[in-house]
């Protein structure tokens, strides 16, 4: 079928602002949104540019806004978007873009690491592995399945408009440590997040969790850890 | 251009490059350079395990992982090297643990483990649960885990710097030269060591389970150094690809219980492995898969897959062990695993060859001679623990154990290494590579050569291969190697020029089909992942040999390939019929 994909383009080399360019691809209904951004890449235009890697959904390279919500183009079908109408693809909001669909991610990057993502012990490590029951195990799994993407923060609209805030992303991967029995971090991590760009800007718009593209039920982790918070203090 | 300069330098941040970034940057002054942001790499697409006797739920010694990794590589493996990661197996699995990895847990709160192909108690007795997982997502959790280490020891990274060359000083290693994706511009790094973990060049086929960024750079960059790379006809297609895209379903689907159906609902793999069955090793189920379509007993409106049926599970097992999987079945296909078979077929999924090294991660230049300052590990790399097939979960394993002993050791070397003299012009061969591309009118489509090599490819090298077919696919790569000659990039762009990072990566591509091709026409037999139809039998008296190939150009330009071997290194199994 021929499908009309409409993608918002920018190159600051070349121009000052982003343009709606309209495309024109042949695709089956069962191809996905990435392969028509190949096609368009590969047969049409070279100069298109976007991050892509697994094309599966477990590297989170191709986060993008798709009809007006985040997804990863290469899990997204295009049966599933009415190719009757235009397809428009642009880049996630609220990050700077560096051309076409590529944005920077260092920012989105810099509050991920700044909410210490990684396993605080103390004392002698055991000779063999920790003991964690499948219990324990289970009570942080869905936080777990984080890929990196983005889709989450950049649909947030206290994000798009308050640079200094967190994220959920961040909070997700503070929610991962916090809520494993083996970490001892977790003190320092809600306090880190107990800073006024943590986790109380969240507003419980639930776009994230509509966002992800992984099913992770980002809000409730952020509602679980202002709950940490406040019953660890009150 | 800039310049840099660090004791050494990781080419790659998969789970290879992470893990060496861990133990050189405790050591000494460490960066990391990729060509994606980290957890972007493949190693986070690996699912079902990474197989250590850790016993933790039935008998098992490190010995037998040692024997099945010997007997799934049909004997070409280096029994030194697989006796090293199987032994060390025990502690990268419990090292990851502490780290923080997510195991599934025992009852009694140890890591669980899970049956995998190829992988048996006492010597092929019957199989062993030794596999240790996180679900489905067991490559993830490692990739995630590694980075989440590396944020908190601060390890450097330069994401999104390409590297294009390894510089060289009186045959040592003495850096890289890197292109800066964002702005285009070139770094040069000055090192005493440099590791490559950049993994493998699985983009040479069309139906992959590979990233398309995995284009064997790394390979290819040190092809063109004119140093060796081994055993390059070995390649690993495996058995359950979606059919028709290659996406993976983990061998952990047969793990915990699923099982291989024909048209005729027949459980098929009952007739080529008794013992064992749908859990042999990898290359005899996707042979045995390619067997059934071609003698016509293929399923779906062409007979071109098998099935793979999960209906028997509990659904509440399958969300619990293999969510993943489960779900591309049904986000790609359509496909609802509870109840109905999923479509399957193979898929090229693993290089066994690659840069040749010992077994503590330094590279070769020869079959004795390492090269000072220059290691590999990972996929890349070809110690040769796979031998002429992997075993499944020990590509997860390999990256730990040898990810960690190229760390080691090069960090060592610098620390008594001088900084050699960079050679005039560092960058001289990058500049004209990238502009020589960026600057070019030609009329050939990068894509279009490229589609047209994976056809070949598929074609020809793959699951089944004769002189005929391997002759075949020659012709046309040389034909291609024409083409790309007259290559255009439409880009002539400096910022984040995707387009012709892909030139580039398409030049690898053609040097390494070209080299998969020509060792596996040379070598006249069948053993693991390479079958030749016209010498259907392992021939253990000519091809108990590691294959050598080396890129030599003569004065007036022309560029050839010359093979040459390598001797197996046998301890203490000595060869045996495979059977399972």
């Amino acid at each position: 079928m021929d499908v009309k994909v409409k993608i918002l383009r920018y190159n600051p080399e070349v121009v000052d602002e982003a343009e709606w360019k309209t495309y024109s691809v042949t695709l089956q209904p069962t191809d996905r949104v990435l392969d028509a951004l190949h096609k368009v890449k590969w047969e049409q235009d070279g100069t298109l540019t976007f991050r892509r890697s697994c094309a599966h959904g477990v590297c989170g390279s191709d986060a993008m806004r798709i009809n007006g919500r985040n997804r990863l183009a290469c899990k997204t079908l295009i049966k599933d978007l009415n190719p009757e109408k235009e397809i428009t693809v642009e880049p996630i909001k609220g990050l700077p873009v560096l051309k076409d669909l590529v944005v920077d991610m260092e920012p989105f990057f810099d509050a991920y690491r700044a909410v210490m993502p990684f396993l605080v012990t103390s004392g002698h490590e055991p000779t063999r592995e920790r003991i964690q029951s499948q219990a324990d195990r289970d009570r942080f799994d869905d936080t777990t399945k984080c890929i990196l993407c983005a889709a989450c923060t950049t649909s947030c609209p206290v994000f798009w408009s308050d640079g200094q805030y967190f994220g959920p992303q961040a909070i997700v991967g503070a929610h991962r440590f916090i809520f494993d029995s083996r970490d001892e971090g977790t003190e320092q991590r809600l306090e880190i997040l107990n800073d006024k760009e943590g986790v109380w800007r969240c507003r419980t718009t639930f776009n994230c969790t509509d966002a992800c593209p992984r099913g992770i039920e980002v809000t409730k982790a952020i509602q679980e850890v202002k709950r940490a918070l406040i019953f660890r203090r009150v | 251009m800039q310049q840099h300069q660090y004791d050494v330098i990781i080419v790659g941040a998969g789970g290879a490059g992470m893990r060496a970034a861990l133990e050189s940057s405790k050591r000494t002054r460490t960066a990391v350079l990729t060509k994606l942001y980290p957890t972007r790499s493949h190693t986070g697409a690996a699912q079902g395990g990474m197989c250590a006797a850790l016993a933790n739920v039935e008998e098992d010694n490190w010995e037998w992982h040692t024997f099945d990794t010997v007997k799934g590589g049909d004997f070409l493996v280096d029994q030194d090297a697989a006796e090293v990661m199987c032994r060390e197996a025990v502690d990268a699995v419990l090292d990851l643990e502490k780290m923080g990895l997510p195991f599934n847990r025992t009852a009694e709160g140890k890591i669980d483990q899970r049956f995998f192909g190829g992988h048996t108690r006492n010597h092929g007795e019957a199989v062993v649960r030794r596999s240790c997982f996180a679900a489905d997502r067991t490559g993830h959790m490692i990739l995630q885990t590694l980075y989440q280490q590396c944020i908190k020891q601060n390890v450097e990274f330069f994401n999104e710097y390409y590297v294009l060359d390894l510089l060289m000083t009186d045959g040592k290693a003495s850096g890289v030269v890197a292109y800066e994706l964002v702005t285009g511009e070139l770094h040069v790094f000055s090192a005493k060591s440099v590791i490559f973990a950049s993994g493998g060049f699985g983009k040479v086929f069309r139906t992959t389970s590979n990233a398309h960024t995995l284009t064997g750079d790394g390979m290819g960059i040190v092809w063109r150094k004119g140093l060796p790379l081994e055993d390059m006809e070995f390649f690993q297609f495996h058995p359950t690809g979606l059919a028709g895209l290659g996406v993976l379903l983990s061998e952990a689907a047969r793990g915990e219980g699923g099982i291989l159906r024909n048209k005729d609902n027949e459980r098929f793999m009952e007739r080529y492995a008794p013992t064992v069955k749908d859990l042999a090793p990898r290359d005899m189920v996707a042979r045995a898969m390619a067997n059934e379509v071609r003698e016509g007993r293929g399923c779906g409106p062409d007979g071109a897959y098998v099935m793979l049926d999960l209906t028997h599970l509990e659904p509440a097992h399958i969300d619990a062990k293999l969510p993943d999987i489960t779900e591309f079945a049904r986000t790609y296909l359509g496909v609802e695993p509870y109840t109905e078979q999923i479509p399957v077929f193979p898929t090229a999924h693993y290089a066994m060859g690659g840069i040749p090294t010992n077994i503590k991660g330094e590279a070769l230049a020869n079959n004795e001679d390492v090269i000072p300052g220059l290691y590999a590990a990972g996929e890349v790399a070809c110690v040769s623990v796979h031998g002429a097939n992997r075993l499944g979960t020990n590509s997860l394993l390999d990256i730990n154990v040898f990810g960690r002993r190229a760390g080691i050791a090069a960090a060592e070397y610098a620390a008594t290494a001088q900084f050699e003299e960079l050679p005039a012009d560092p960058e001289a061969y990058v500049v004209e590579l990238v502009e020589g591309l960026r600057t070019s009118t030609g009329e050939e489509r990068i894509a279009a050569i490229r589609a047209d090599l994976q056809a070949t490819m598929d074609l020809n090298a793959q699951v089944y291969r004769t002189e005929g077919s391997l002759k075949q696919a020659l012709v046309d790569i040389e034909a291609l190697k024409l083409r790309f000659a007259n290559v255009g990039v439409q880009d002539k762009g400096k910022r984040f020029n995707t387009d012709l990072l892909e030139a580039v990566e398409l030049g690898f591509l053609l040097d390494l089909a070209e080299v998969l091709v020509v060792s596996a026409l040379e070598r006249k037999e069948s053993r693991g992942g390479h079958f030749r139809e016209d010498y259907d039998k392992r021939d253990d008296v000519n091809f108990m040999r590691h294959t050598m190939a080396y890129r030599e150009v003569d004065a007036d330009g022309n560029e050839t390939i010359r093979l040459d071997y390598k001797p197996v290194v046998q301890t203490r199994y000595k060869p045996m019929e495979r059977k399972y």
